[in-house]
């Protein structure tokens, strides 16, 4: 009688690889985690005695900070590396560091990086759980599941869903991973954007686009806004802020145009008053700070699925390191 | 449901009949339902522990809190398992479990490991004054020294028996069987 979850395989880099079954798994599991951060007592013996390293070679707060969280509340021990200050600014390579780690009996890796695809590198060399907190302008996969789980709690449904993902889809790995998971689960997925900030060839993955936010606006159920990524904005994608906050900004005056009730998202952190202005951020259709709190329990759900499939280290070191390239 | 090789150690009437005498132990063990709460273990200790708060009810015209555990977090084998078995939910009573008197139901009570398990996440969650076990069915072979409060029926079976208590929501009928355990 005993009843298992699906398995997700060793590691999670992306979305795009998962079967919506597996997505829905990761959902479900999230929920028995939800009140375990309600708890006085916010800690379960899920993971003790597991090593967790955060390997972030990119400047994140909330990503960072949520994974910690979720570790610690499941009672890992953790240790977080940057960049700055580390071996890596001495120009060690991606995989001379990771096997540095393991060489120490970690268990886990959750890894930020600048370049599309470094997640899925190191999962293919190292025998820990690997889990991409976001690789160059690749996928974001833990921030495509919270945004998920958010939409899923306030329409009791993904299936059918008008999503639209407004703003800087170009550099945004959060809109990739959105548009992967929501297609997958049966939503209808578009986006808006000055084609500028579009990928050539955005509508081979199923979503459509918008040119004007009005557009946007007048068919979604829900949108999800992009911040505008401005340590980019040097290579003339918009002409201006105030021009890009006029055209495609998501201001109060533009919402009372929505024929239905408009939830509204962002990944964060907000430009307020570029991508969306404050009365919208903090107006009642906002679920800003929903998501911040669903992010602990998606990578909560992720950290112990995972765990699943993890090797036995203890058999790895009687058989002397086996697994390694 | 009940499958041919099975047999039926308690029917539905036998259940029912020990459920009511199980709700009027509790009463009288704890003097009344002031501060009680019964928390059924998941999954068919839910199931439980609803039946013996409507006898309860029935009984003294008092409305008893409930709440539900789920134990997966806190079992002492979960690292060994393979796949991760699927989570269910932990509900609390209104006003958590700080000095009332927590009556654990579950089904079977065997090698007192999933008693084990409850008992530490009542502790993460608040200070009970007293705790209780009740199950439906003792079937002894312990490997903790845990021992219940109130006892529906016991049976002492072999190792490779299993005894299932089936629940009309899950399993579509009442009662409790004996089968031989599958080889995996």
């Amino acid at each position: 009688m005993k009843r298992s979850a699906p398995t997700l395989g060793k590691d999670l880099t992306g979305l795009e690889s998962l079967s919506p079954e597996q997505i829905r798994v990761i959902l479900d599991t999230a929920e028995p985690f939800k009140e375990v951060s309600e708890r006085q007592i916010k800690k379960v013996p899920v993971l003790r005695g597991k090593t967790i390293v955060n390997l972030f070679f990119e400047a994140s707060t909330r990503t960072r900070i949520s994974f910690e969280f979720a570790e610690k509340r499941l009672a890992a021990d953790t240790v977080n590396i940057g960049a700055v200050g580390s071996s890596v600014s001495k120009g060690e390579t991606l995989v001379d560091t990771a096997r540095n780690l393991e060489a120490m009996r970690i268990d886990m890796v959750v890894i930020r990086h600048w370049s599309a695809g470094a997640a899925h590198f190191l999962a293919s060399r190292i025998p820990s759980n690997v889990i991409n907190a976001g690789d160059g302008a690749h996928e974001h996969p833990t921030q495509g599941l919270l945004d998920m789980l958010t939409l899923r709690d306030h329409f009791g449904r993904i299936e059918g869903l008008k999503v639209c993902i407004v703003g800087d889809v170009l550099h945004s790995r959060v809109a990739r991973s959105n548009i992967y998971g929501l297609v997958a689960l049966g939503a209808k997925v578009a986006v808006c954007a000055p084609r500028t900030l579009l990928p050539a060839g955005i509508e081979e993955l199923g979503v459509r686009v918008f040119g004007r936010v009005e557009q946007a606006i007048e068919w979604s159920d829900a949108l999800n806004v992009l911040r505008l990524q401005l340590e980019r904005m040097q290579d003339g994608f918009v002409p201006s802020l105030r021009e890009y906050n006029r055209v495609f900004g998501i201001t109060r005056e533009r919402l009372e145009w929505a024929p239905r009730e408009m939830l509204i998202l962002h990944p964060g952190p907000m430009n307020r008053g570029v991508e969306i202005d404050s009365d919208v951020a903090d107006g009642p259709h906002s679920v800003i700070l929903r998501q911040v709190t669903n992010g602990v329990a998606v990578r909560m759900a992720v950290l112990y699925l995972l765990t699943g499939d993890a090797p036995d280290l203890a058999e790895m070191a009687r058989s002397g390191g086996a697994g390694r390239a | 449901m009940t499958a041919a090789d099975s047999t039926v150690l308690m029917d539905d009437v036998a259940v029912r009949r020990a459920v009511g005498r199980m709700a009027h132990e509790i009463l009288e063990k704890l003097g009344g339902t002031e501060h009680l709460v019964l928390m059924g273990i998941q999954r068919r200790g839910v199931d439980l522990a609803d039946m013996i708060r409507d006898a309860i009810t029935d009984a003294e015209g008092a409305d008893v809190q409930t709440g539900t555990l789920d134990i997966t977090l806190y079992r002492d084998d979960l690292m060994a398992l393979g796949p991760r078995p699927v989570v269910g939910r932990t509900l609390l009573p209104r006003g958590g479990v700080d000095g009332v008197a927590v009556v654990l139901v579950d089904d079977v009570l065997y090698t007192g490991r999933t008693a084990r398990a409850a008992l530490n996440e009542l502790m993460d969650w608040g200070r009970p004054a007293r705790i209780l076990l009740c199950v439906l069915v003792d079937r002894g072979d312990r490997e903790l020294p845990i021992q219940p409060d109130i006892v529906g029926r016991e049976f002492p079976v072999l190792t490779d028996r299993r005894v299932d208590v089936l629940v009309p929501r899950l399993d579509g009928e009442l009662a409790v069987v004996l089968s031989q355990l599958e080889r995996r």
